[in-house]
């Protein structure tokens, strides 16, 4: 059997373990331990990227299945399919990078704050391979205290009032989720309230979930999935219930921002497609709440992008930007198609690299200066000539420019936007023309004019630390924007069976005319694979 | 090797080129170069902006010369930058032509050659409007004659600029940002020429527009200049969204967007793909993004702003190469167009009304368009004082011209306007910078004047290209224009051919007027700077000549046929890439008796006449100079301002879209996010809170109270249960039974 999983997992928790031992005054010794260990699980992450298994099938590799609470069915059960191995990749660059990003950023209670990064990195990959639902609540709960924390006691002056916020709307949002899984649960054994169960043994297996779908009467579907919904849209966030991004991004310490917008908030998009999608393909495919879910993505993407162009903080104008790519992302997953699901997963990825860059460099001028405000600066590019060329690079990742990540995200997304239904296409389009206004409005604010004031006539420009904490999210913004090609074929399997799932379920709804019939494979061409790929949930759990 | 070894080298070099002027820029202003503080050099920048800003309060982009000479701080790695920027571009110039050349051995340009080089999207499966075939985009190059034309003269005249910089912005502190930028610009154009599909051509489209930013830009401390880039790139994108609008129908109606197969899909069954006008939302989506990047009505206004840019980049970028990728794009989709057109026809019947072919015919729309745009800008060009400013607004007008050929489907006279206006314009810009150079950033034309003498070869290049862009006979512009003119009036829109040649006329007026208040007459600027006014260099006048031959010679390749059988070579070489259509979707061959052309050719002869002496009488009749002008500006105040102003649109946008849309709506809406959507979490929370002090209150009364209320119960019952225990049995079985009883009774009940 193979660990690769629960050590990925473990290691970071190790880790910190380790560092509770150290002195607390040893502070260098505390910065490279956790920075060692956040690397070494990065290096260790990587067989994932090689793994040609996702590439060929939308199966679930580096599987592991332990006994864990057989009374209820609860099982430890892991594995990622080609979609959650990129999201743990990013992950763990993120991880390694925002610890590495801290060293002069955090100045008090060293120990505890990497103790808690350290935490955090294990509950975030924990969700990413979680194949049973009890397993996944605990990772999904459990990522949660970190980041309170981190916010809570590293952030900035409304720091308890932003971790409260961020830490209750989640709960909310999971508890409602949880009710979720648990009326899945019983529906699958004994029934509840009119819904007669499926009699099966208890069991939180998410593949099991995935296959009995269909048998999900549709009024069910419609429950959980607006259940679902409600615990995921709170975590993306969708339009109306972001707003304590701005809040929690804003009082988080850098490295908080980089993981909470590179990956925390990944975790409500992988929630959809995780979950929702597969789980409640009747309810998903309802054009009616397909049409809904999209009217808000597109809603976050004007309304994040025209509240991003008023901002005077620049760490809250970055974080109504997430609004507004995250409402791209959730536009692609729900035009259930093939390029929308992968534009929108790649986007997620996408949008780790490039946000998480936009708040690190955020975070590196706030260090020298202590301020965040927009009118502070002006014509610092005279300054920092290369801390402003880093800053453009990621930017232009970030508006979508051609031959840099976001572009190919964009675009991919728009496609299946426009194949689902145009009108959505040329309303998400504007996004793409106000994301350039706003991001070109603030670098020109920032950087451009003349040196107004005194303060940042002696900023000094970026150290080799920083540089080498942004390096590598360019790198791997032009790679994604000039080669992306890898990054589709290992989401290809996955994403098409998800696109697979609602398309059958759509077909089921609505009887076709024979004539139609006959033409439908073509369209929904990857159908015929579903099966074979969902191995039986007792096939499972024998090995 | 072939030419599709060749092919991909064209981009690569400049792309190079980029690479090592941008790093070694950086590390010379970086403190990881190990070079003490940029602050030092710029310390002297500011004194430059200051130097001469003074000296007059317009957009002026020329840093320093005359006064400062002396001051230079030495430029890092100059001579490095120096031979890597032009050569970068050289070398991308020798490649395109060997590229050509063996394209041309191997197919005699019948046939286009297309060099993949890796899959960059690929989507899958998904359902498009006709079928559903894998979907994917390459990074493919192609080499037809219309690209071929394209990186002909856009190596060419994009060397000769980075030539002309070196001696033009010699003595700039951000020499090797410039060639670094310069350098990318050409990357992306080539790119966006020779782009085999319409994602990589909006690659180029893109990279193109973030050039065109970072170099309007280019004096990025100044105001002005990081709005004006601002502006342009904002302005592009929404064209962009168009563009992208058009391609994502392209997707939906071929399954793929390589230009090969869709255009070989939509010629063999034009039906098809025109029906329900889906061609025409394609081609009007796609034009969105041509008046963007080309800068027509209604995205217009970006480009006279973009004048702050150094002039070598207003030469290259906003007049020779970008701001014709839309004419371009347009010609290379000229399939669609000509569907559309035909299709409109089709439904509209024997007579279409203007309204109907408005909303119908595509290319009727580019027409409109372009004509309007060509008016319009020309009016307002005649009342601009700005040298630049006076060329920018040409060359909007000249666009639209380009737009008014493509649009009456005279795809091949539209493009030749491209390729000649290319010469004579970028000719007229590094003129224009030339005089600059001289007056010490002096660009205001009403302190100039008699600088005939003192800059002979800057007059004489630009005089020849004024020649060439006012229409005069021999010269190349004439040979385009006319094309256009007579294509439009044989087409059947004599209202466009009126507006066009009203156009023509204004155009040979305000030029003359341009080269009148430049280089004749008394000399109307400060003393001290006439006294420093000298001849460019060689780097800079030779290109300078260079342009003005091509100004005089290229239309050559163009004589219409009706004066020399098979003259118009250039159409002949564009004809592969204008694919045949079906018959039925072919037009009657529009046939103009000799007569007709020959009548046509004069009038516009006569026209740029008319314009040309008029603005001779106008300007310099004797004394007084402006009296003339003046006496016209004062028997039309309003009309004079309105067009001084530019019809106030810039204000009109600026009130409505920008502050209004934009910034107000974006503020409403933050508002709206702060007390509203986030005011109904806080209120949540608000509400939690109250709802716990009154349930602590409860708690503490009732809850609270009802326990203590059990402890004391307890007490109570303790005491009275003590008299239960009286020890006799039959007691505590009556106590059984009766519980007994009530379990039974509950689960009767309730099970």
């Amino acid at each position: 059997m193979n660990f690769l999983l629960s050590l990925l997992i473990l290691l970071p928790t190790a880790g910190a373990l380790a560092i509770l031992f150290l002195p607390r005054d040893k502070t260098g010794a505390i910065k490279a331990l956790a920075t060692g260990v956040a690397g070494l699980t990065f290096v260790l992450s990587l067989p994932l990227w090689f793994a040609r298994g996702f590439r060929e099938s939308a199966g679930f590799l580096f599987r592991e299945d332990l006994d864990w609470i057989p009374s209820l069915g609860v099982r430890y059960s892991l594995g990622v399919d080609g979609i959650a191995a990129l999201l743990i990749l990013l992950t763990t660059l993120l991880s390694v990078i925002s610890i590495y990003s801290s060293y002069t950023a955090v100045k008090t209670r060293e120990k505890e704050y990497y103790v808690f990064l350290l935490l955090l990195e294990t509950g975030m990959i924990g969700v990413f391979c979680a194949l049973d639902f009890f397993l996944f609540y605990v990772f999904w709960e459990v990522m949660l205290v970190p980041m309170y924390f981190l916010i809570g006691v590293w952030g900035g002056p409304r720091k308890l009032y932003a971790a409260i916020k961020f830490f209750l709307y989640t709960l909310f949002g999971s508890v409602i989720m949880l009710l979720a899984i648990i009326a899945l649960y019983f529906f699958n054994t004994t029934g509840f309230l009119w819904w007669k169960g499926l009699g099966n043994a208890p069991s939180f297996d998410i593949l099991h979930f995935h296959q009995i779908a269909p048998l999900i009467p549709a009024d069910l579907s419609l429950w959980l999935f607006w259940a679902f919904f409600l615990g995921f849209a709170i975590k993306v966030p969708m339009f109306p219930f972001h707003t304590w991004l701005p809040d929690a991004h804003v009082e988080a310490p850098t490295a908080g921002s980089v993981i909470l917008a590179g990956v925390l908030l990944k975790m409500g998009t992988y929630g959809f497609l995780r979950f929702s999608l597969p789980i409640c393909p009747s309810a998903a495919s309802n054009s009616r709440v397909q049409t809904a879910v999209v009217v808000l993505s597109i809603i976050g993407i004007i309304y994040g992008s025209l509240v991003a162009m008023v901002q005077k903080d620049m760490k809250k104008l970055v974080a109504y930007s997430s609004v507004a790519h995250l409402g791209f992302v959730m536009l692609g997953l729900f035009a259930f198609n093939n390029a929308g699901m992968q534009g929108g997963v790649i986007q997620s990825i996408n949008h780790g690299l490039s946000t998480g860059g936009l708040f690190l460099l955020v975070g590196i001028i706030y260090e020298r200066r202590h301020t965040r405000q927009i009118a502070d600066f002006g014509g610092i590019s005279q300054v920092m000539p290369i801390y402003a060329t880093l800053f453009m690079i990621i930017l232009l990742a970030s508006i979508g420019l051609p031959l840099l990540n976001g572009f190919v995200g964009e675009f991919t997304i728009l496609v299946g936007a426009f194949l689902a239904n145009w009108i959505w296409a040329l309303f998400a389009s504007f996004g793409v023309v106000l994301g350039a206004a706003y991001m070109l409005w603030l670098y020109q604010r920032v950087f451009f004019g003349e040196l107004k004031h005194e303060e940042n006539k002696g900023l000094e420009d970026v150290n080799l630390r920083e540089v080498l904490t942004i390096v590598p999210l360019i790198l791997a913004c032009l790679w994604i924007g000039v080669y992306p090609k890898p990054f589709f074929e290992m989401t290809a399997p996955a994403s098409a069976k998800i696109v697979a799932a609602v398309e059958n379920a759509r077909a089921a709804a609505r009887p076709v005319p024979a004539a139609v019939a006959a033409a439908a494979p073509a369209a929904i061409a990857p159908a015929g694979a579903v099966p074979a790929e969902v191995a039986p949930a007792a096939d499972v759990k024998g090995h | 090797m072939t030419a599709s070894d060749f092919l991909p080298w064209i981009p690569v070099f400049p792309l190079l080129g980029f690479l090592v002027n941008g790093l070694l820029y950086l590390v010379a202003h970086s403190r990881l170069g190990g070079k003490d503080a940029p602050l030092g050099s710029h310390g002297h920048g500011d004194a430059h902006a200051a130097g001469h800003g003074a000296s007059h309060g317009g957009p002026d982009d020329h840093a320093g010369h005359g006064g400062g000479h002396g001051a230079h701080a030495e430029i890092p790695f100059k001579s490095l930058h120096t031979w890597v920027g032009p050569i970068a571009s050289g070398l991308s110039f020798v490649f395109a032509l060997l590229a050509i050349g063996s394209w041309w051995k191997e197919t005699h340009g019948h046939h286009p050659i297309v060099a993949t080089l890796w899959t960059w999207i690929p989507m899958g499966a998904n359902a498009g409007w006709f079928g559903s075939p894998d979907f994917s985009v390459d990074v493919a190059f192609r080499l037809d004659p219309l690209s071929a034309l394209m990186i002909f003269f856009v190596t060419l005249i994009g060397t000769l600029i980075h030539v002309y910089s070196v001696g033009y912005m010699g003595h700039d502190e951000g020499y090797g940002r410039f060639f670094a930028y310069l350098n990318l610009f050409m990357f992306a154009m080539l790119t966006l020429v020779l782009g085999a599909n319409m994602a990589i051509l909006f690659v180029g489209w893109e990279g193109v527009g973030l050039c065109s930013y970072l170099l309007i830009g280019y004096y990025y401390k100044k105001d002005f200049a990081a709005d004006a880039g601002k502006k342009a790139f904002v302005m592009n994108r929404i064209g962009d969204a168009g563009f992208l609008m058009g391609l994502f129908a392209c997707v939906a109606m071929f399954g793929t967007v390589d230009f090969g197969k869709m255009f070989a899909a939509a010629a063999a069954s034009p039906a098809i793909y025109a029906a329900g006008g889906l061609m025409t939302f394609a081609c009007l989506a796609l034009f969105v993004g041509a008046t963007g990047k080309s800068a027509q009505i209604p995205l217009f206004v970006w480009l006279p702003d973009a004048m702050a840019g150094p002039t070598p980049v207003s030469a290259l970028i906003h007049a020779a190469t970008m701001v014709t990728a839309g004419v371009y794009m347009v010609a290379r989709c000229n399939v669609f167009f000509r569907i559309s057109h035909e299709w409109a026809l089709k439904t509209l019947g024997e007579n279409p009304t203007v309204w109907g072919l408005l909303t119908h015919d595509a290319s009727f729309v580019v027409a409109v368009v372009g004509g309007i745009t060509a008016f319009v800008a020309a009016t307002i060009g005649l009342a601009q004082t700005d040298i630049k400013k006076v060329l920018a607004y040409s060359t909007v007008s000249q666009l639209g011209y380009m737009f008014l050929g493509c649009g009456v489907l005279a795809f091949g006279a539209g493009m030749f306007h491209v390729f000649t206006h290319a010469w004579f314009k970028a000719c007229l810009f590094l003129g224009s910078g030339s005089v600059i150079h001289a007056l010490s950033g002096e660009q205001e034309m009403t302190a100039m004047g008699g600088l005939r003498k003192k800059i002979p070869h800057t007059f004489r290049t630009m005089f020849i290209s004024t020649l060439a862009i006012a229409g005069v006979p021999f010269f190349s512009g004439f040979f385009s224009k006319d094309q256009i003119l007579g294509e439009t009036f044989v087409k059947g829109h004599p209202v466009l051919w009126v507006l066009a040649a009203l156009t023509a006329g204004m155009t040979a007026f305000y030029m003359f007027r341009l080269i009148k208040m430049t280089f004749y007459g008394e000399y109307r600027g400060p003393k001290e700077t006439w006294d420093h006014v000298h001849e460019s260099p060689a780097t800079m006048t030779v290109p300078l000549w260079f342009l003005a031959i091509g100004a005089i010679f290229v239309g050559y390749v163009g004589i219409p046929n009706f004066l020399v059988p098979g003259g118009n070579r250039f159409e002949a070489f564009l004809e592969p890439s204008f694919p045949v259509l079906p018959p039925d979707w072919t037009p009657h061959p529009h046939v103009a008796s000799h007569s007709l052309e020959w009548t046509l050719m004069l009038a516009s002869i006569a026209i740029a006449g008319v314009g040309i002496l008029l603005a001779t009488k106008f300007f310099y009749p004797g004394s007084a100079p402006f009296a003339l002008p003046e006496k016209v500006v004062a028997a039309f105040p309003k009309a004079y301002r309105w067009v001084r102003n530019k019809y106030y649109v810039d204000e009109f946008y600026e009130a409505v879209f920008v502050n209004g849309l934009v910034k107000k709506g974006g503020r409403l809406l933050w508002e709206i996010d702060a007390r509203v959507v986030d005011g109904v979490v806080n209120g949540t929370r608000h509400l939690t809170v109250g709802v716990s002090h009154v349930s602590s209150w409860f708690d503490k009364t009732f809850v609270d109270g009802a326990v203590n209320g059990v402890g004391d119960s307890f007490q109570a019952a303790y005491k009275g249960y003590g008299k239960l225990q009286s020890g006799q049995t039959q007691n505590y079985a009556f106590g059984m039974a009766a519980g007994v009883f009530a379990l039974v009774c509950i689960y009767i009940i309730f099970a």
